[in-house]
């Protein structure tokens, strides 16, 4: 088997749902200690999606293979080597956090003693010893999200869904969960996560595939997705609105956008080294002064809004 | 990872079983953590026996054979109506899960589908058989007195059993079915409450008149209650104790693969 071996693989995935069509052909491959990112507004696809190459929803049409075996035919096999953390916390709130890593250790067909040591190292790794033996009630978000997922690692399952894994948590408890998710990376765990944060998946996933409407509209690496969208803009702002005006004079047509209120303009560059300097000799020339400049990368935002065309109605809105 | 981990192979059958058993201990826990519904589960069947006793006592003792109490003749018929109403916690269990996402955590593990269903219908026949000791205890206090044997005490708990679980299952369909907890309560009395009153619980279903009397002398609560009754207090058992064990088994037959499906269903 080659290295670079597919361990999720998703052709032509169809579902819907009465007459309404949610997955709309859906490919998608997730090689073996890699993650990829699913990323897309609410209500793209994304959690059923998860639901089905988890097992848990049947789909209409296409094929699923986990690790070889094939969703619809396998699914008990398909069951032991996955992890599941959705995006409400599957816990059980009337047992402990160490009862409910043992149960699900054993319903994973963990011996007691291999659940019971697991669990004890899940706890330290999570930093829940100190409430391992309180109910899951008395839980803060962010510690059910950690034991949710610790959860879902009790028999280290090579593969991990991560649906949404930080929805609602406060920035602070999300850096933490980052950091487990990064852990779990280094130690070669393949991962398939769902986000609506364009920063979430920049940060962890190896690659990224955007849908919206039940559809793959792109995917590839972030810096991929980005360079699609479009090159870096440098932005001068002026102080005197002499010099302003003699810039917009002398750079002419390279000029994209200009704001005569705040005295700046933009410009498409296509190399940022070269062309920073060009503009720049160019203004120094003329002996224009410039107040301030920066150079804009395109950010994944960009990439997202572009790409489900939301951005159009915002620049609408903004009119 | 510094564990090792081991895992155990399991035959199908024993599969089943072992995750059932995980999950009897788990809705147990529930039960016992679940201090306001356990309180419920001590006072409710005392209740029930002191008022009825109290309040119907005089009136219907009059109907009853000579020589038979009302105390002796309703304790019968308030551990089945209690058993009945019982059942609720099953379905309101199952319901709960449900709605929380820990059903699909469940699905996404290679364990048994039926464990689930399994683990809260057994778990709350140790609930029902602790109600009903009390239910006994209670009413040997206030005067109950049974001449039954060994044997025929036996044969007491094992239709008891028998029902319990029966209308667990059914209890089961009702948590399934619900779109939600509220919704199960009301579901559970309107099934539980007819059933259980228009029967020989309360009052001899003689007494009863037109198609009230046609139903309670034909349902099957009655024929288990009378069956209890019968053996209680030595009277003859008729034809109840073998169509009350037969109307239990067949109920099962029908709710267990109905419950397995519907949950199986709506879960997915």
């Amino acid at each position: 088997m080659a290295t670079n071996e597919n361990v999720i693989t998703a052709r032509g995935l169809r579902k819907s749902y009465g007459k309404i069509e949610v997955l709309k052909g859906i490919d998608l491959t997730v090689q073996k200690g890699t993650m990829l990112a699913l990323l897309g507004p609410n209500g793209a696809g994304k959690t059923t999606t998860v639901r089905i190459l988890s097992t848990l929803l049947k789909h209409d049409d296409g094929e699923v293979l986990i690790n070889g075996y094939d969703v619809s035919r396998d699914a008990d096999k398909v069951r032991s080597v996955i992890g599941l953390t959705g995006q409400s916390a599957a816990v059980d709130e009337l047992l402990t956090g160490r009862e409910n890593l043992v149960m699900m250790g054993r319903l994973y067909r963990l011996t007691a003693r291999s659940a019971k040591a697991r669990a004890d190292e899940l706890l330290a790794e999570f930093d829940l010893v100190d409430a391992a033996d309180r109910t899951v009630k008395t839980y803060s978000g962010g510690m059910r999200r950690r034991l949710d997922l610790a959860v879902s690692l009790i028999a280290s399952p090579p593969i991990i869904f991560l649906d949404e894994p930080t929805t609602g948590l406060d920035p602070r408890s999300r850096i933490a969960m980052w950091d487990i998710i990064k852990k779990l990376m280094s130690a070669g765990t393949t991962i398939l996560l769902t986000t609506q944060y364009l920063e979430e998946a920049d940060q962890l996933a190896d690659r990224i595939v955007v849908i919206d409407g039940g559809k793959v509209i792109a995917e590839g690496t972030a810096t991929e997705l980005k360079a699609k969208v479009g090159k870096d803009r440098l932005e001068l702002v002026f102080k005197k609105t002499s010099d302003y005006k003699a810039a917009v004079k002398h750079l002419g047509g390279e000029v994209v956008d200009t704001n005569d209120k705040e005295q700046s303009l933009a410009l498409i560059i296509n190399d940022t080294n070269k062309d920073v300097r060009r503009v720049l000799d160019t203004i120094a020339s003329k002996n224009i002064s410039v107040e301030s400049m920066a150079v804009h990368k395109p950010t994944l935002d960009d990439v997202f809004l572009s790409l489900t065309g939301k951005q159009k109605q915002t620049t609408e809105e903004e009119a | 990872m510094a564990v090792q981990l081991e895992f155990q192979r399991r035959s199908k059958l024993l599969s089943t079983i072992t995750d059932s058993l995980i999950m009897v201990k788990r809705s147990s826990t529930h039960i016992l953590r679940n201090t306001d519904q356990l309180l419920g589960t001590f006072f409710q069947p005392i209740m029930f026996l002191v008022l009825f006793a109290a309040v119907f006592g005089k009136s219907i003792e009059a109907t009853l054979p000579p020589g038979v109490s009302y105390l002796n003749f309703l304790l019968a018929g308030i551990i089945v109506q209690t058993v009945a109403f019982g059942s609720t916690t099953t379905a309101i269990a199952v319901s709960n899960d449900l709605q929380k996402g820990i059903v699909d955590r469940f699905r996404s593990l290679p364990m048994s589908n039926l464990a689930v269903l399994n683990g809260h219908v057994i778990s709350d026949l140790f609930r029902n058989g602790i109600s009903t000791i009390i239910m006994i205890l209670a009413g040997l206090i206030l005067g109950f007195r049974s001449h039954a044997s060994v044997l025929d005490w036996l044969a007491i708990v094992g239709l008891i059993l028998l029902f319990t679980l029966a209308f667990s299952w059914l209890a089961a369909i009702v948590g399934v079915v619900a779109k939600s907890v509220e919704a199960v309560q009301w579901l559970s009395f309107i099934i539980v409450f007819p059933l259980t009153f228009a029967s020989s619980a309360f009052v001899k279903a003689d007494l009863l008149s037109g198609p009230l009397k046609v139903f309670a002398e034909n349902q099957p609560i009655t024929h288990i209650i009378e069956a209890i009754r019968a053996l209680m207090l030595g009277t003859p058992l008729g034809d109840h104790g073998w169509l009350a064990v037969i109307w239990c088994l067949a109920t099962m037959a029908v709710t267990i693969p109905l419950a397995t499906r519907l949950f199986a269903r709506k879960s997915s």
